[in-house]
């Protein structure tokens, strides 16, 4: 060890001359301050690689100094996430780095340990969280060490630079005891380790190293300047962050999926069973925030009559509240319930059950823009007609879009037709400029409601993984009735073979002439122009994908996942 | 996924149902129906009033436009040389208006516009918004749809074949519409002599045809250009006029249009009224008057300036705002019913019920003004109803008479603050309204600082002060202020005195001066100058500055006397609406917070004990999708679902422990899945999360950094 040591200490004159570079490379938002401190930076520096010539392989006496090192320079209590308290929002959480996937099992156990008891999410804010401190610590350690490594020691091995982070990763994740193998958080196949490394060692540095750099320049400085600045930093920062964050195509998450999981998938009707006999939480309390907002229907007719239109906003679904007020308020009027959640609803339906239905036109129109005319039309003339229309979701996937806003805007801004709508997405109200905003003249009411998005998240594609995937496959089966023997055949072929292929991570698909070649020998197609237009039917009909190798060779496969495969086969199966 | 109710057709009682609203919910409903009619009626009045205003506001800019419209027009019809040495550079005439970025205002002002231009000028004008045309073809359809409807509209015993030719079987083309007008023109040439007398004279022979962009910037360039290079042939048989409406600044004609297109216009440019000095005029017209008797309170009207300023310069929501202030007072507060004009709140007063005279006790204002009375009035006004009607009409009276003190010396106040060097009371007179109401004005430093400059104001601008405050006296109708008036006239003409006296001073100083000059000894001259300067610190003041002094305090005393916060007054509550949260929430909420808030604390929502906790942290007993959520803020941009539910169930099962047996688990376990399966689709549809390709079984955070 003495030998790189000796390197190092050789390359600590070679690091001076660049130190310019690593001061503008690494805070240079910090600007003017940084560098008056420049000096003391490379002092702790020094002091730094001189501590470093103590480190010997026990990994112990190592945490040992790191932890020195860092209490030296005074940060090793400072987590960025503690500063952030003045920034609304800030407090609760901040962004984490990849390299935290086993934060969320450590929160979780922490959450499980205290029943009824609250728990401060930020480790560093936790008085009781000793074993935590190193972890920390030893990560703006770790910064450290690849920041001087990186720049002081490029002529050293390849294997140290890489070993470190491995074992502090080992560190960090040995705490969690729900992981079952370490193997587990690897970001890829094991041969690609020292590659992987590298580059989650230049994710972290680069995710990292501002603010912890610009932390150790500053430390002479006056605490409530050293405050002040480490905030500015963090505004500043939180760009820089972000797009380096989401600059890399690599994140750290752990590799299991559902299906190692042995529970079942769930479909559609066992989770509505099994949600309806799980208890509702706060049932009281939530029904107590629902009478509040009931009492608000008054009111609410009131300002619709007066020309407003009502949006509500807040956690929870509102469909049971504007169907409360739709029951209570609205039986003698005419109204309309449009349900924004549903997936296939379009503004043209919207439209169409107003001239339909309301106005009880016969008559088709050329476009929406044609029927909307018509409809402020016929309003205008009539001044008796009066509509309601409640819209459940109004910044759902279908009615998000720019022109169906400005037509729903244009309707909502005749005097006689009164809207009062739900909004849940974050980012609802971004789809409303000045113009849409002062066609819709909204009010705004917050109702939150805590209960449950029961019919909003019902239907199929709103849901994630756990889909049971029947809609694919209904689809795959009716499909393929409708073709003939043969090229059930054929896709029963490919599905096999891809079936068999499932535990191969990097099966490209079935390459075309190894797929015509088994065609042939199961005597399902005679010649390479059959299989060709076969294979163009059921691209068309997005059975099959295919994309090129990087051999140029065409491959094959089928884009739905194995359990459904599976599915099919046995049904198939089963019809012959 | 819509699905409409129609009732039984029987019941339609569309205007009393909303009186009913208006009571609904509150146990005194007996005033409702009257605080509905004069609720109404005052809206009524102060919208005509806006739109009088605005109409005042534009009359100056649209007497230009016209005007421009007739002289390109009138060279098209004379023929002179000036304009076929135009054609020969196939120019159109092109009016650029600068409306401000107000955007949603301009829908109005284009509205009225394109009114008067049809009173006054032609027929044939078409509104085009960017919106309805992505294409040129899309823009010519919708051009001679308009012109070829308004041409109906205007003679409408024309006959019909024009309303059956629909605007789409017509070939939308600049030939179809040089016909359409050739026709158009000729008919109504022909028909001018039989009838149409009266119409037509307001119409030139050969009307102009006014195209009116709206928003210029949002038009694709490309349409623009071939729209202008297309008619520009044409324009030897169409005499087009172009309006363009901009929001941003004149200079965006040419970076949108290249030189080649722009030469083809020529331009004259219009500036309408900025939106800051139509907010002035409004707030003067509605809220520094005595006229409507509904008044706002300081922070309301801070939040209404605010969103103006702030969120979208736009007046007509500022008006929208004070419509609500409007209906939010006389919803909620019962006594509202007083909130008229002092003669039919006289009469109101007279007619209270006793539950009303209830609410005017318990008004704090009232219990302020009892406890300062004697105490026979003290039980008198708590007991005997009809006394205390005696006292509410006195007190409404003072109540109006202060508003119109408050008007007159506020302006007065004005007068002088808005000249006055960085404007330490601000230089519009909302702000001084502002400070005035929130409280004591004279307690306030600035007003200190703005007095002490006032004290160095020069004689000039003195007297024109003066002068000012004279004629806002004087224009009041009270003869409250005609010992003000009377005081403040002696100052002017004691400053005219002075300035006779002036000259007089002058010889002296000139005297002294000579004085000097004789003197070379440096000893005496030493001398000399000091006794000077000491002379002028011991007297200090000139007869002008103590008549400064003194003009400045009386001024100070009229402000102390007159411009009292109005929530000192006795029965304010009645007519100033002061709640402004509830403005704040109804027209500029904040979903995301109330998201945030709901996700990271439920207790302010749930009112459950197990729930509270103490800042930033949750209790694990908290909703499903708030665990959930806290989770996966922990997580970087992708999250295993796997990773996310072994974590959700461990709070959960945690938290469930008491009740969870070994034996029903597996059931347990499922209930568990099913839920965390509900968070996270809730959380997607919330929009924090949405699945990903990237990896199996992975979603992607949406959310970054604070919520």
């Amino acid at each position: 060890m003495s030998q790189p040591e000796g390197k190092g200490r050789g390359a600590l004159e070679v690091k001076f001359v660049p130190d310019e570079e690593v001061v503008k490379h690494i805070a240079d938002d910090a600007g003017i301050k940084v560098r008056k401190d420049k000096t003391q930076l490379t002092v702790s520096v020094k002091r730094f690689v001189k501590k470093l010539e103590n480190i010997s392989d026990d990994e112990a006496q190592e945490i040992l100094e790191e932890k020195n090192y860092v209490a030296a320079l005074g940060i090793c209590a400072q987590d960025p996430t503690g500063n952030g308290s003045s920034v609304s929002g800030g407090e609760v959480y901040s962004f984490q780095t990849p390299k935290r996937s086993s934060k969320m099992a450590e929160l979780a156990s922490e959450l499980a340990q205290t029943p009824g008891q609250s728990v401060a999410p930020d480790h560093s804010e936790c008085p009781e969280k000793t074993a935590e401190t190193p972890q920390t610590s030893s990560k703006y350690m770790f910064l450290l060490l690849m920041l001087v490594f990186s720049l002081l020691l490029q002529s050293r091995k390849k294997e140290f630079v890489s070993t470190t982070p491995y074992r502090l990763r080992r560190r960090i994740a040995a705490p969690d005891p729900y992981l079952e193998s370490e193997s587990e958080y690897s970001a890829s196949c094991s041969e690609e380790e020292d590659e992987e490394d590298q580059k989650e060692i230049s994710t972290v540095l680069s995710g990292r190293k501002t603010p912890a750099k610009t932390k150790a320049a500053s430390t002479p400085s006056p605490r409530n300047a050293l405050v002040k600045k480490i905030k500015e930093d963090k505004m500043s920062n939180l760009v820089e962050e972000y797009f380096e964050a989401h600059s890399s195509s690599k994140v750290l998450t752990s590799d299991r999926t559902l299906q190692k999981l042995r529970k079942r998938r769930l479909n559609q009707q066992t989770l509505h069973d099994l949600l309806r006999k799980a208890p509702l939480a706060y049932a009281a309390e939530i029904k107590e925030l629902n009478q509040q907002h009931e009492s608000l229907f008054s009111k609410w007719m009131l300002q619709l009559h007066l020309g407003f239109n009502i949006v509500l906003y807040g956690l929870g679904s509102k469909r049971d509240l504007l169907e409360k007020f739709r029951t209570s308020v609205l039986q003698s009027s005419v109204h309309l319930v449009v349900n924004g959640y549903f997936p296939s609803i379009t503004v043209r339906s919207i439209l169409n059950s107003i001239t339909e239905e309301v106005l009880e036109h016969i008559g088709t129109f050329r476009s929406p823009l044609d029927q909307l005319e018509f409809i402020i039309k016929r309003f205008k003339e009539d001044s008796s007609l009066e509509l309601y229309v409640l819209i459940h979701n109004l910044d759902s996937q279908m009615l998000r879009g720019e022109r169906s806003q400005q037509i729903l805007a244009q309707l909502s801004s005749l005097p006689s037709i009164y809207i009062i709508a739900s909004i849940d997405h974050i980012n609802a109200p971004l789809m409303w400029d000045q113009a849409k905003l002062s066609l819709y003249n909204w009010l705004w009411y917050e109702t939150t409601t805590f209960s449950p998005y029961v019919e909003e998240t019902s239907y199929e594609n709103s849901l994630l993984v756990q889909q049971s995937g029947s809609l694919a496959l209904s689809s795959l089966m009716h499909v393929l009735r409708s073709l003939t023997l043969n090229a059930r055949g054929i896709f029963r072929l490919l599905a096999q073979y891809q079936l068999d292929n499932k535990d191969n991570p990097s099966y490209p698909g079935l390459s075309f002439q190894d797929f015509y070649q088994q065609c042939r020998e199961a005597f399902l197609v005679n010649s390479d122009l059959t299989l060709r237009a076969q294979l163009t039917e059921f691209r068309d009909h997005k059975l099959i994908r295919t994309k090129r190798g990087a051999d140029g060779v065409e491959y094959l496969l089928i884009p739905v996942d194995e359990s459904t495969l599976t599915d099919f086969l046995e049904k198939e199966d089963e019809d012959v | 996924g819509c699905f409409v109710f129609k009732p039984s057709p029987k019941k339609r009682r569309v205007s009393y149902r909303t009186v009913r609203d208006f009571g609904e919910g509150k146990d005194d409903s007996e005033d409702t129906e009257l605080r509905f009619v004069t609720c109404q009626s005052l809206w009524n009045q102060i919208k005509s009033e806006t739109e009088q205003i605005q109409e005042d506001l534009n009359k100056q800019l649209f007497d230009n436009l016209v005007n421009f419209l007739r002289r390109s027009h009138s060279e098209f019809q004379e023929k002179t040389t000036e304009w076929t040495c135009r054609m020969k550079y196939r120019e159109i005439p092109t009016a650029a208006l600068v409306l401000g970025v107000n955007v949603t205002d301009h829908n109005l002002t284009f509205r009225s516009l394109s009114e008067v231009l049809q009173n006054n000028v032609t027929p044939y004008v078409a509104l085009l918004e960017a919106k309805d045309c992505p294409g040129i073809k899309n823009l010519m359809q919708k051009l001679m749809g308009q012109l070829m409807n308004c041409c109906i509209d205007v003679d409408s015993l024309e006959d019909e074949d024009y309303v059956q030719v629909s605007q789409n079987r017509i070939r939308c083309s600049m030939t179809s519409l040089i016909n359409w007008y050739d026709n158009v023109t000729k008919k109504t040439d022909c028909e001018t002599p039989r009838k149409k007398r009266t119409s037509s004279p307001r119409h030139w022979q050969s009307p102009p045809v006014v195209v009116i962009f709206k928003d210029m910037e949002s038009f694709t360039t490309k349409v623009l250009q071939d729209f202008i290079v297309i008619s520009s042939q044409h324009i030897r048989e169409l005499p087009l006029v172009l309006i363009f409406g901009i929001a941003t600044s004149p200079m965006i004609i040419h970076s949108l249009l290249p030189h080649s297109v722009s030469s083809l216009l020529c331009i004259e440019l219009f500036q309408s009224l900025s939106c800051k000095e139509h907010l002035s005029t409004i707030i003067d017209k509605l809220i520094l008057t005595a006229q409507f008797p509904f008044k706002l309170g300081e922070k309301v009207l801070q939040v209404l300036i605010n969103i103006f300023l702030y969120h979208d310069f736009s007046v007509q929501n500022f008006i929208k705002g004070f419509q609500l202030c409007i209906v939010e007072h006389f919803y909620s507060q019962p006594l509202s019913v007083l909130c008229c004009q002092l003669v039919d709140a006289k009469k109101r007063v007279n007619s209270l019920s006793h539950d009303q005279c209830e609410n005017i006790r318990r008004l704090p204002s009232f219990r302020r003004y009892v406890e300062s009375q004697i105490s026979e009035k003290q039980i008198a006004l708590l007991t005997a109803d009809s006394f205390l009607k005696e006292t509410i009409q006195k007190l409404l009276e003072d109540l109006y008479v202060y508003h119109e003190n408050y008007l007159l010396v506020l302006r007065c106040l004005h007068v002088f603050t808005s000249s006055l060097p960085k404007y330490p009371l601000g230089k519009q007179i909302r702000e001084l309204h502002c400070a005035c109401l929130e409280n004591r004005v004279w307690e306030t430093e600035e007003y200190e600082s703005s007095l002490q400059l006032a004290r160095m104001l020069n004689k000039s601008d003195l007297v024109t002060m003066l002068q000012q405050c004279v004629e806002i006296f004087v224009s009041s109708s009270g003869k409250e202020f005609d010992e003000t008036v009377e005081k403040l006239k002696e100052f002017l003409t004691q400053f005219q005195k002075l300035e006779a006296e002036a000259f007089q001073e002058r010889d002296v100083s000139v005297s002294s001066q000579k004085e000097l000059q004789k003197k070379t000894d440096l000893y005496h001259l030493q001398k000399t100058l000091l006794e000077l300067k000491e002379s002028r610190r011991s007297k200090k003041l000139t007869k002008f500055e103590m008549l400064r002094f003194e003009v400045v305090d009386y001024i100070d005393s009229l402000v102390r006397n007159y411009l009292v916060p109005a929530d000192h007054k006795t029965l304010h509550e009645i007519i100033y609406f002061n709640t402004a949260s509830v403005l704040r929430e109804h027209l500029n909420a904040a979903p995301r917070i109330a998201l945030h808030t709901a996700l990271n604390n439920p207790y302010s929502y749930l009112k459950n004990q197990a729930l509270k906790s103490d800042g930033g942290s949750i209790s694990n007993k908290a909703p499903d999708i708030c665990i959930a959520y806290k989770l996966h803020l922990e997580c970087g941009r992708l999250i295993n679902l796997v990773d996310w539910l072994e974590a959700f169930s461990t709070v959960v099962m945690a938290a469930d422990k008491p009740n969870a047996d070994e034996a029903s688990s597996d059931q347990v376990d499922d209930i568990i899945h099913a839920r965390f399966i509900r968070a996270v689709s809730e959380l997607e549809l919330l929009g924090f999360i949405k699945p990903s390709k990237q990896k199996t079984d992975h979603v992607a955070r949406l959310t970054w950094g604070g919520c």
